[in-house]
């Protein structure tokens, strides 16, 4: 038995490997497990923290954490395990958000009715400019996701009737089998918090399938992929439907938190933030787009009390991110914490 | 002996090169049959054409009776042709096993399948260390491959194109880079597969190919000069003044 790095044979040296389970695999999965498990276990029980600072800032703030942690995952599917760089997913967002918004303007309170043209919205609006869009490569990919994106942007925009430019305030919560749960702040956050917990475990599963194992080895080589036989466009096109999808449910929830839509959910500026989420946290990790969600929006929150110009500070501490940290945060830790 | 792969005046040219000038060639069934000819002639080219990587400009290209000449690459997998590359061609993230897997899963039902791990399918994993088991690496088996040795790459090539079930293999260069021991495994595995599978090689290493071959076709400047047994071919005075006169 070769071993393959002097590290890495240590943490599974005791078991003998059976064939057809990777050396590698067992120490990568430690980290895998441990990590989310933290994660998920902060955002359950930081709300009874919450009480003791500005409970409804703080709650707040968290909510979109999560909601950019679903976002940033999604766009983690497509870029970190597919290599598609999508410059205009934040219209996802937008469509989500006024999938819900339109429907309340026009009095249909009711919450899944809400999801569900959010989501199909966002579906179908994914497999449309999906299908154009995967028939280039490379930057000429990057360029055309971002004319789509923008062409949302413009297109909801000119929307007078549902505020245009300004956008517009949700009239009221929606119902969940008739009932006003939503005015319960916990409920809201723990709803948010349960969409998070099951798109990680989703995209968790889909990533480790054999759709999973396409969509990877067709990131890896694919030329390769083709002479064994698959055509990767339609598992990229599936993919690309599916992270649309669910970054659509991002969208929904945000105008449920914010009680407010604006074609300003889906600049093409958002667009780069949710790569940077993705780059900053760690591409193909998925739980690393949470982590980078959560840097991203508490860096800009805490700097921005600093100073108006944050950026100025968060420019160059996402150079050395890209110069020292490969791999994003994840990488980082990974780097540190297992050798 | 019906022909499995026929070529009927295949041409390509870039701008006023004529890389592939009407080339007509017939690969019989069983047969290990070998092009030859030096750098530029047109040999990768050629492959590119008929696993369906490069258009063509002219001709047709027949696989098992069918006209094939517009098919895409993925396509021809299906119909049982597979190839290998000249230049290493692996998913180097992925284990030696899984790269074979994912081979056989392009074949072994639907990929559209978003929930269990495929590493616990025995449907996939079986046939995967049987095709390693053929090509010697079944010990290598869950390195990922990318660090695998260059001779264990090429090898890993051939396992992943025998896992894909094809009816015929069409190899480029399987020896390019080896050293003399590897290049010896990869023959003695070649040998191994002959009379089982149709092949096309196209092969640089004279020696290997006048071991190997059944038949033996020389290209020079796109067109092909000779065709036939071993021997003939070496002696052939055409032959000799445009290529082995040049390197031998």
């Amino acid at each position: 038995m070769q071993q393959t790095a002097p590290g890495k044979a240590a943490a599974s040296e005791a078991d003998a490997p059976k064939p057809g389970t990777a050396l590698a695999a067992t120490r990568i999965r430690v980290a895998h497990v441990a990590i989310p498990f933290l994660l998920f276990t902060l955002f359950a029980i930081l709300p009874a923290f919450a009480q003791f600072g500005a409970e409804g800032y703080i709650l707040s703030l968290v909510m979109r954490v999560m909601i950019f942690a679903i976002a940033a995952m999604s766009l983690d599917l497509i870029l970190g395990y597919g290599a598609m760089v999508s410059f205009g997913h934040a219209a996802f967002i937008g469509i989500g958000a006024y999938g819900a918004g339109i429907l309340m303007r026009h009095t249909v309170d009711d919450f899944f009715l809400q999801l569900g043209a959010a989501l199909g919205a966002s579906a179908l609006f994914a497999l449309a400019t999906g299908a154009l869009s995967l028939r280039t490569k490379g930057v000429y990919f990057i360029m055309i996701t971002l004319a789509f994106g923008q062409m949302a942007f413009f297109f909801f925009v000119s929307l007078a009737a549902y505020g245009g430019d300004d956008g517009m305030t949700l009239r009221t919560r929606p119902l969940i089998f008739g009932q006003d749960w939503l005015a319960h702040r916990h409920f809201l956050y723990y709803l948010i918090f349960a969409c998070m917990l099951g798109v990680y475990l989703l995209l968790r599963a889909i990533v480790g399938s054999r759709f999973g194992r396409v969509l990877r080895g067709a990131k890896e080589n694919p030329v390769r992929m083709q002479a064994i036989g698959f055509s990767p466009y339609r598992f990229q096109l599936a993919a690309y439907v599916i992270a649309g999808t669910i970054c659509g449910l991002a969208g929904f929830l945000l105008a449920h938190q914010t009680e407010f839509i604006a074609p300003a959910f889906m600049t093409w500026q958002r667009s780069g933030e949710l790569i940077v989420m993705v780059v900053l946290g760690g591409m193909g990790t998925l739980h690393g787009a949470i982590i980078g969600a959560a840097a991203f929006l508490i860096l800009e929150e805490l700097l921005s009390r600093i100073t108006q110009d944050w950026k100025l500070i968060f420019g160059p501490f996402l150079v050395l991110v890209a110069l020292f940290a490969r791999g994003g945060i994840m990488g980082y830790l990974r780097k540190r914490g297992l050798k | 002996m019906s022909p499995v792969l026929q070529l009927r005046n295949l041409r390509k040219a870039y701008g006023a090169l004529k890389v592939t000038d009407d080339v007509s060639l017939d690969v019989t069934r069983g047969e290990l049959h070998a092009i030859i000819g030096p750098n530029g002639a047109g040999k990768t080219t050629l492959i590119h054409q008929i696993s369906g990587i490069a258009s063509s400009d002219g001709g047709q290209i027949f696989f098992e009776g069918a006209d094939v000449t517009s098919e895409k690459m993925h396509q021809l997998v299906a119909r049982g042709l597979a190839r290998s590359f000249q230049i290493t061609s692996i998913l180097p993230g992925f284990t030696a096993l899984e790269n074979v897997a994912m081979a056989v899963q392009a074949r072994e039902g639907t990929s559209f399948r978003f929930f269990g791990d495929p590493a616990r399918e025995e449907v996939l994993t079986a046939p995967a260390m049987e095709a390693l088991r053929i090509v010697n690496l079944e010990a290598r088996a869950d390195i990922p491959s990318g660090e695998l040795s260059h001779g264990e790459k090429r090898q890993l090539e051939l396992a992943i194109a025998l896992a894909t079930q094809p009816k015929m293999l069409l190899l480029d260069e399987p020896l390019a880079g080896t050293g003399r021991e590897e290049s010896e495994r990869v023959v003695a595995t070649l040998k191994s597969l002959k009379g089982h599978y149709t092949i096309l090689l196209i092969e640089h290493d004279m020696e290997a190919v006048f071991q190997l071959a059944d038949r033996v076709s020389v290209l020079v400047y796109g067109r092909i000069i000779a065709s036939g047994p071993p021997d003939e071919v070496r002696a052939d005075p055409e032959v000799r003044k445009a290529y082995l006169g040049e390197e031998a």
